[in-house]
Formats: structure tokens, C-alpha cells, sequence
């Protein structure tokens, strides 16, 4: 399976906020089971979806070379459930920039009603100590969500006629 | 400038949201780590909330000095703190109320220095200050 819980960016504004959709397909295997005859996107992946747009808005910032971890989730709240087929959008907005750490404000709304809300806190990972324990390799962004990114640009480049930069 | 009840009102709130605590569980006198349950990370989102809540800047390390003995042997020797270890305390923390700790500054005692009344001091100091900008 591959952990990669947004489809696409709709609106990034760097080190500011950033806008994302999730399609609930059908075909997502969590909807056999959870739960048979009523398909209901498990609020904790909304949650790491909220938390990896969070994580490249914060990660961005500093060109992908920290490691933005997720470090708490202080405040969630579920309003409703959201069904297959929903199309959900997940709007993030920094609250904090630091560099030490940073925290967002995630809301995630379908069709104009809102979904749910969670405030998100993020640590940067000492670079020394990650280093030793971690090589120089930066495990958090390596490369599937930097590739949403990507995309987007591209996307964007294409639709303004300008020439693409082809996603890494 | 609000008085000194508004101010240990709203770090009172402050530490609700931070720590998921409840409200009556705090006192001045609640060290965060032991008695509020804080963790390293708590630290920083209280910092963060702080700034928000009364819109003051708190530079790294001022309200939490956590680098302050980190491999200086002037300041702790045989896990207790030296004298000249207790004076850049008091330069650096003149909102924290050393007089328990001074009398047994062990180390491992230091993080009871952090109290709500300590963070309610602190930002009282710098609600104080000319504003810098």
C-alpha cells in the first residue's frame, strides 16, 4: 500500500497555507472493512492527510532539507462522517514558523460543510542528532510527497504555457 | 496592561489546550512536568501559544533556558548545581522563584522550577518591556 493521503494541490502558498484534494474512492481497501455496507473514511487518515500537506508546507520552507516530523496533534474534531465517493478538501494554514518546530490549522470540508478540524504541531529534528542516527538521508520527505508537489507545479506551468519542470 | 490575575488566567488556558489538562488540576504552584504532565515538545507549543495568546515574542531558550547546564561543568558538578551555576540562573530566570532550589540545587530537581506562577511572572516581565518593534 502505498501511504500517500492527498491526490492533489489545488493552492500552495509558500510557508503560508496550502490547499488539497482527497478523493474517496471506492476502491480504497480500508472501505471493506471499515465498515461493510457503510464505507466511512477513518478520521485518522484524514488526520495524516491533514498532516502530510502540514508537513510539505512546513518542509518546503526549508527546501525539504529538515526533518519535519509530526510531533502532537493537540485539538481534533470530527463534525461528520465522510462517505466513498465524497471528494474532500483539506485547507491548512500556518500558525507557527520556527525553527525549532511549527504548527498548522488543518479544516477539511466536503461539498461546502465541514468535516473536521485539528490543530497540528510539528518538530524539526535536531539536525546533529538525526544525522547520527538517521545518515544523511531525509526520511520523511522521500520523494512520493515531494512528487504531490511536483505535480502541481507542473500543472501549474503547463496551464500558464510556461515550460514544465518535470516532477523528480 | 492586564493585571496579574488576567494574565495567570489566560496562561491558565494556555496550559488547558497545551496539555489537555483540566482547568481545576492547576494551581500556581504546578510544576509542568510533574504535576501538569508536560513533555519536551509541550514546551515549544506553550511558547508558540503564549506568543499568540498575549502577542509577545519569546526568543529560543529565554522561557525555557533547557541548553542552560548542557555540558558546562563550571555550572553542575556531581549532579549538583555549582554556585556560579545558581548565579546564571537567577541572571537568566529572575522570574523563576529559586529559594527551594537553592537551598538543594540538585540537578535533578531543576525542572521544578517551571510552574505556572514562573510562566505567569515571565510574561507579566514582558508584557512590562517597551515593546522592541
Amino acid at each position: 500500500m502505498r501511504w500517500i493521503w492527498i491526490d492533489k494541490f489545488l493552492e500552495f502558498q509558500p510557508g503560508k497555507s496550502a490547499r488539497v484534494v482527497k478523493n474517496l474512492s471506492s476502491a480504497e481497501d480500508f472501505f471493506a472493512d471499515h465498515f461493510p455496507g457503510y464505507p466511512v473514511m477513518p478520521g485518522s487518515l484524514i488526520l495524516e492527510g491533514l498532516a502530510q500537506t502540514g508537513g510539505i508546507l512546513v518542509g518546503e520552507v526549508n527546501n525539504f532539507r529538515e526533518k519535519v516530523v509530526l510531533a502532537k496533534i493537540p485539538r481534533a474534531t470530527f463534525h461528520r462522517d465522510a462517505l466513498a465517493g465524497e471528494q474532500l478538501i483539506y485547507d491548512v494554514e500556518v500558525l507557527h514558523m520556527r525553527p525549532e518546530g511549527a504548527s498548522v490549522q488543518g479544516k477539511v470540508t466536503s461539498d461546502g460543510a465541514l468535516v473536521a478540524e485539528a490543530e497540528i504541531f510539528f518538530a524539526h529534528l535536531d539536525q546533529a542528532r538525526s544525522k547520527q542516527l538517521f545518515g544523511d538521508q531525509n526520511f520523511v520527505f522521500t520523494g512520493e510527497l515531494k512528487r504531490v508537489l511536483g505535480l502541481a507545479t507542473m500543472l501549474r506551468e503547463r496551464a500558464e504555457g510556461q515550460p514544465e519542470t518535470p516532477p523528480t | 496592561m492586564p493585571s496579574q490575575e488576567e494574565i495567570y488566567s489566560k496562561v491558565s488556558a494556555t496550559l488547558v489546550e497545551a496539555l489537555n489538562v483540566d482547568e481545576e488540576d492547576i494551581k500556581p504552584t504546578s510544576t509542568l512536568q510533574g504535576d501538569l504532565g508536560a513533555e519536551s515538545i509541550d514546551f515549544l507549543d506553550i511558547v508558540f501559544r503564549l506568543e499568540r495568546e498575549f502577542a509577545i515574542k519569546i526568543p529560543r531558550g529565554e522561557l525555557f533556558p533547557e541548553s542552560i547546564f548542557q555540558g558546562d561543568p563550571e555550572f553542575v558538578q556531581n549532579g549538583r548545581v555549582t554556585n556560579k551555576g545558581l548565579n546564571e540562573l537567577r541572571e537568566r530566570m529572575p522570574f523563576a522563584d529559586l529559594g527551594a532550589f537553592e537551598k538543594n540545587p540538585d540537578i535533578s530537581a531543576i525542572s521544578d522550577l517551571f510552574t505556572v506562577e514562573m510562566i505567569t511572572k515571565y510574561v507579566q516581565g514582558k508584557l512590562g518591556q517597551p515593546s522592541k518593534n
